[in-house]
């Protein structure tokens, strides 16, 4: 099956600085296939090259060398953007005009008649949750309000393919909830969502597979299990109405404990540690479960990881080394 | 086409939205009105001055349009983000160029014609409020034509200070791009000078230096019929059109630079 976007040895140099110019790259060959139907995030600390890969994409910035493309067009060309749509990070639009103006601006932009373009632009608008404020300037909108507004934008023409670029950025927890509800309809019509995030839990919810870069490179690619699966390094468990004595007894077997609240403990057990005969202990004890999780490397933590490795020369795929030390 | 529209009528909405246009446009309005005030402090020159300063408004009002939204054009676009969006969607970077330049004459079009209108009102005012005796010893009639040719080689010239404005807009910084055009503007109405150059100065480099100046620059003068109008003096038919393809001619040069430009700009 043809890559609905394909990314080939992508590099950009800026040239910064004036009386002495040097050149930085912001984005180091960067190669990744994304299949047709695929919600595929693209991860990385903030500077690591996300929303770089993104305009290239979207020649708001061209290429040092490399090449791109999408649904098996290069990237300039111009039908193709009949095809797609994007949403920019921290989506600025034109102040003076209304949502749905803003709206029916770019939908005539698609060619899309009257009649056409006022269905499409009530429905997003009502699909992103703008009600009233649709006829309100954007001038008077709040951030979150800008970001839905900045969605519907992107899905006006019925994209084939969706580039998102931190989609989930100035949201509320209701506005994130919408969104992930919304990436995930657009996989279930067989469309191909590309998104960038810093979030990791924003690519477990949506994504089976996902590319990590830092520093303008390529850490990692492959499913997340793949990536994720031996970052545990311990667990948390909560308990409530746990004794003084018991807790006493079981501090120094576990990392750490912490208050919570007056009847809540929050331990923190290595990974050799077997939670379930601590959690059975501490039952047996009168104490009740509240949750138990493992704890994972953060993304920012496996970043800097991969950041200091990379640096040191190591540049094979992360999800690869996992296997391989398994 | 439907993309270099849609972008110009939304130029056009924008610059209706702004009130900068609405208080030039009532500025200039009050500034002929108040021009009759003056006229009637001296007599039988009244409408003379009236055109005169009439004329000259809607140049200078229509200038200080041109040019402070002419140098926004692009760079509100690129400071403000938006257009990331509009690059996404079926819009080429030259008809992006295409379509604000559009926009911008639009909106001097309905500029200068409201300015026109509110001349040839106060002038039918006048027409009216005079003795046919007083009249007879005007230059040309109150309500004459030939001014239209006057407003029509300064919205010409107006389209030309716009190019200029949005060619320096696809590269440089809205105060930079203000200060260039205005320097443009003043420059190519003083390049009749630059041609002659060689008879006021011995340096040879000097004179080859101002005559490729000259040659640069274009040559805003020829835009300006305003004494001969005011005058009564004619303006031949075919001095408008050479005048009018000269300009259309530079207007084209420069969108084709400042395509060419942006179309290799980075949006970092």
């Amino acid at each position: 099956m043809a890559a609905a976007i394909r990314i080939e040895a992508l590099t950009k140099d800026y040239t910064v600085g004036f009386w002495r110019s040097r050149s930085y790259r912001a984005l180091d060959r960067l190669s990744i296939d994304i299949e047709p139907g695929e919600v595929f995030g693209f991860l990385g600390p903030n500077g690591a090259g996300k929303t770089t890969t993104l305009k290239l994409l979207m020649q708001l910035i061209y290429p040092t060398s490399g090449r791109a493309e999408i649904l098996g067009r290069p990237v300039g060309d111009i039908a193709v953007r009949q095809r797609i749509g994007y949403l920019p990070e921290n989506p600025s639009f034109y102040d003076y005009l209304t949502a749905e103006e803003l709206l029916g601006y770019f939908a005539q932009l698609f060619g899309y008649s009257s009649l056409e373009r006022k269905a499409r632009v009530a429905a997003l608008l009502d699909r992103v949750g703008i009600g009233s404020e649709r006829k309100l300037q954007l001038r008077k909108f709040s951030k979150g309000m800008i970001q839905r507004v900045g969605i519907a934008q992107a899905l006006l023409n019925d994209p084939e393919v969706v580039f998102l670029d931190e989609p989930m950025s100035g949201l509320d927890p209701l506005g994130r909830r919408d969104v992930r509800a919304l990436i995930l309809e657009l996989r279930d019509q067989g469309r191909t969502v590309f998104f960038s995030s810093h979030i990791l839990a924003d690519a477990e919810a949506l994504c089976r597979r996902v590319a990590v870069v830092a520093g303008g490179r390529l850490a990692a690619s492959g499913t997340l299990t793949d990536i994720l699966a031996f970052q545990v390094r311990g667990w948390e468990l909560v308990m409530s109405n746990v004794s003084r004595e018991v807790l006493a007894r079981v501090t120094p077997s576990v990392r750490r404990v912490t208050e919570i609240s007056a009847d809540r403990h929050a331990l923190e057990l290595s990974l050799d540690q077997a939670p379930d005969r601590i959690l059975a202990d501490l039952t047996a004890a009168g104490a009740s479960l509240v949750s138990l999780n493992p704890i994972r490397d953060t993304l920012e933590d496996f970043f800097m990881k991969r950041v200091a490795e990379m640096g040191a020369g190591a540049r094979a795929p992360l999800a690869e080394e996992a296997r391989a030390s398994h | 086409m439907r993309a270099i529209r849609t972008v110009a009528v939304n130029v056009f909405r924008e610059s209706v939205r702004d009130r900068v246009p609405y208080n030039l446009v009532l500025f200039a309005v009050m500034l002929i009105a108040s021009s009759y005030l003056i006229g009637q402090l001296t007599a039988g020159q009244d409408v003379k001055i009236i055109k005169d300063l009439g004329l000259a408004a809607t140049s200078v009002f229509g200038l200080f349009i041109a040019i402070f939204i002419g140098i926004g054009l692009v760079s509100k676009e690129v400071e403000r983000r938006s257009i990331y969006a509009l690059l996404s969607k079926p819009v080429s970077r030259a008809q992006f160029i295409a379509g604000k330049y559009a926009g911008l004459v639009l909106t001097l079009c309905v500029n200068v014609s409201v300015m026109a209108i509110a001349l040839y009102a106060i002038l039918a005012y006048m027409v009216w409020a005079t003795h046919p005796a007083s009249r007879a010893v005007w230059d040309a009639p109150g309500l004459d034509p030939a001014l239209l040719k006057a407003i029509f080689l300064i919205f010409i010239e107006l389209m030309l200070v716009t190019a200029i404005a949005l060619f320096f807009s696809t590269f440089s910084s809205p105060i930079l791009s203000a200060a260039l055009t205005f320097g443009f503007y003043i420059a190519g109405h003083f390049n009749a000078d630059l041609k002659n150059f060689d008879r006021v100065v011995d340096s040879k480099v000097a004179a080859t230096l101002a005559r490729g100046v000259y040659h640069v620059l274009p040559d805003l003068s020829a835009f300006d019929v305003k004494t001969e109008v005011v005058h009564g003096l004619p303006v031949a038919a075919a001095y408008i059109a050479t005048t009018t393809a000269y300009g259309l001619a530079y207007v084209a040069g420069l969108l084709l630079i400042a395509t060419f430009i942006f179309s290799r700009r980075d949006f970092k």
